[in-house]
């Protein structure tokens, strides 16, 4: 039942990780409208309510990653490679 | 073959001509290499000189609204492009190029050249809005396609980290200016449309001269930015320096910095807007809650719940007047109802038939009895009448003359009364009527009264 119930908030964490930054924006912005058009029962104010925090946090938490990826590509004979890139700090004006 | 020997005005062949040449699409819009000789500025602002290369000459005139922008002086001897159309100068019979731009040649070719491909270009439909893609919101990944070396990748990578530091960076190294230049920058598009992974591309460099940014007027370079499914943010130079590959890209940003911030939005307006988004929906939802305790409460202060009981002794009474009123209002009802058919009843009963039909036996018989006395006068009146009219009559009637000894005298049939001698013959029989009978005769004689 626990190990269930462990495995029920796994499948949740899950589904958070795979919504995009982009849908979960445009959820909360159609959720904001939803509640500010006033017309909604309480009921559902409130799961409306719930749902946008949720994404409120996901879009945050997606903001906070500060790790930037950034590679090169780079071709060889083995076709493309990727290394890891740092700009260097010179200023040829190109 | 009429028309042949048709004989033209001077004037005539000199406007047909210019009107052949004018129709002619080459000499409406043609560009022209040459050396200039003969030059004057006349005081009226036009310029006047010949274009000339080792085999010809050709007469040029640009006029003052034009050479006004000119970026040179142009000088005897100067090596020129020209643009400009071919017309013929009516009055002199001669034709002259009518010139609208220059640049000095050298450099102008270049010019040129992008001008002849930006038009190309634009006429294919290529630099139009509706064909432009729009750029993602959030791209989940951007491409970079510029030098690796440089400040352009720099300023790039810095405003991302600045702006947006979570999104991956792909780079594609590719040199930006000498030969090899525009072929390495299209494979770097083709291959990056290929791998799919990043969804918007940056292609750029920094500022340079013409010759250093001409990688990008290149045909190919800016085909293979029309053709690439990922939209281009395009960055060459500066904000002054404008390229093909700006007209076709999806969005021209002045900067290669400009580029970055156009690509990612910021994390901190990100973080402004979803704190800003959180407080609206509180507010809402606050104020949804209070609304509803607000009506609660009013609902809860109602005379029903804090009295109940008053509330219904206060109903039974308003139901006993209310039962009253009903009652009086059926009574008078009854009353209003009884009245009505009593009135009807009346009516019908004025309205009985047989008294009618009595009424009519009256009037009948009123009428029998003025017609029969009307009558009974009539037939007396009419029997004195009658009287007095046989009496009339008997006096005049013949039988009471001849009873008095005159008699009738008839032709032998007893039709035809004789009243004159000459109605009869001798020897006539005649028939003579008397009071008491007739007599047969016969007329012997006659004899007319003198």
């Amino acid at each position: 039942m626990a190990a269930k119930e462990k495995d029920k908030e796994k499948d949740k964490e899950k589904e958070k990780e795979e919504i995009s930054f982009e849908t979960a924006m445009e959820r909360l912005e159609d959720i904001v409208g939803k509640l500010e058009s006033g017309d909604v029962p309480l009921e559902t104010a409130i799961e409306l309510f719930q749902e946008g925090m949720k994404m409120s946090q996901l879009c945050g938490s997606k903001l906070e990653q500060v790790e930037r990826k950034i590679e090169m590509l780079i071709e060889s004979e083995n076709g493309l490679q990727r290394k890891p890139f740092a700009p260097a700090n010179e200023d040829r004006g190109e | 073959m009429a028309d042949r020997t048709r004989i033209f005005s001077i004037k005539e062949i000199n406007r047909y001509i210019g009107m052949k040449l004018e129709s002619d699409n080459l000499l409406n819009d043609v560009w022209l290499r040459g050396e200039i000789s003969n030059f004057t500025h006349h005081s009226s602002g036009h310029m006047y000189f010949t274009l000339k290369d080792k085999d010809s000459r050709l007469k040029c005139i640009m006029f003052a609204s034009h050479n006004q922008r000119l970026p040179f002086i142009p000088k005897e001897g100067a090596k020129v492009l020209a643009r400009g159309n071919i017309a013929v100068y009516e009055r002199d019979g001669n034709y002259q190029f009518y010139c609208t731009s220059m640049q000095p040649d050298g450099i102008g070719s270049l010019y040129l050249a992008y001008e002849q491909l930006k038009r190309k270009l634009e006429d294919e439909g290529l630099f139009e809005p509706a064909r432009k893609r729009p750029i993602p919101k959030f791209p989940k990944a951007i491409g970079v396609i510029t030098s690796p070396t440089g400040a352009a990748v720099r300023d790039i990578l810095i405003t991302l980290q600045r702006r947006h530091p979570s999104v991956p960076v792909l780079l594609f190294p590719v040199s930006v200016q000498g030969k090899g230049a525009a072929p390495s920058i299209v494979k770097a598009i083709e291959i990056m449309n290929r791998l799919a992974e990043v969804d918007v591309l940056i292609i750029g460099r920094g500022g340079g001269s013409l010759e250093e940014l001409w990688a990008f007027n290149e045909e190919t370079v800016a085909r293979s930015i029309a053709a690439s499914r990922i939209p281009v943010i395009s960055a060459v130079g500066h904000e002054t320096d404008f390229t093909i590959s700006d007209f076709v890209s999806d969005l021209r940003a002045a900067t290669p910095t400009a580029a970055a911030e156009l690509a990612v939005t910021s994390v901190h307006e990100l973080r402004s807007k979803l704190s800003q988004m959180e407080s609206r929906m509180v507010q809402m939802l606050r104020m949804k809650l209070q609304g509803r305790q607000e009506r609660l409460a009013r609902l809860r202060r109602s005379p029903v719940f804090l009295n109940p009981r008053k509330y219904v002794l206060q109903q039974a009474q308003l139901l006993d007047i209310m039962q009253e009123r009903l009652r009086n209002r059926a009574l008078r009802l009854a009353e209003r109802n009884r009245e009505t058919y009593k009135n009807l009843f009346a009516a019908l009963n004025r309205a009985h038939p047989g008294g009618k039909a009595a009424l009519a036996n009256k009037q009948l018989q009123a009428v029998t009895g003025r017609l029969e006395s009307s009558m009974a006068a009539g037939m007396k009146e009419r029997r004195l009448q009658l009287l007095a009219s046989m009496r009339q009559l008997d006096a005049l009637s013949p039988l009471k003359v001849m009873s008095r000894g005159y008699s009738l005298v008839y032709d032998e049939h007893g039709t035809k009364l004789v009243k004159s001698v000459s109605d009869v013959q001798p020897g006539d029989l005649l028939k003579v009527k008397v009071a008491d009978g007739q007599l047969e005769c016969q007329v012997w004689g006659l004899k007319g009264e003198a």
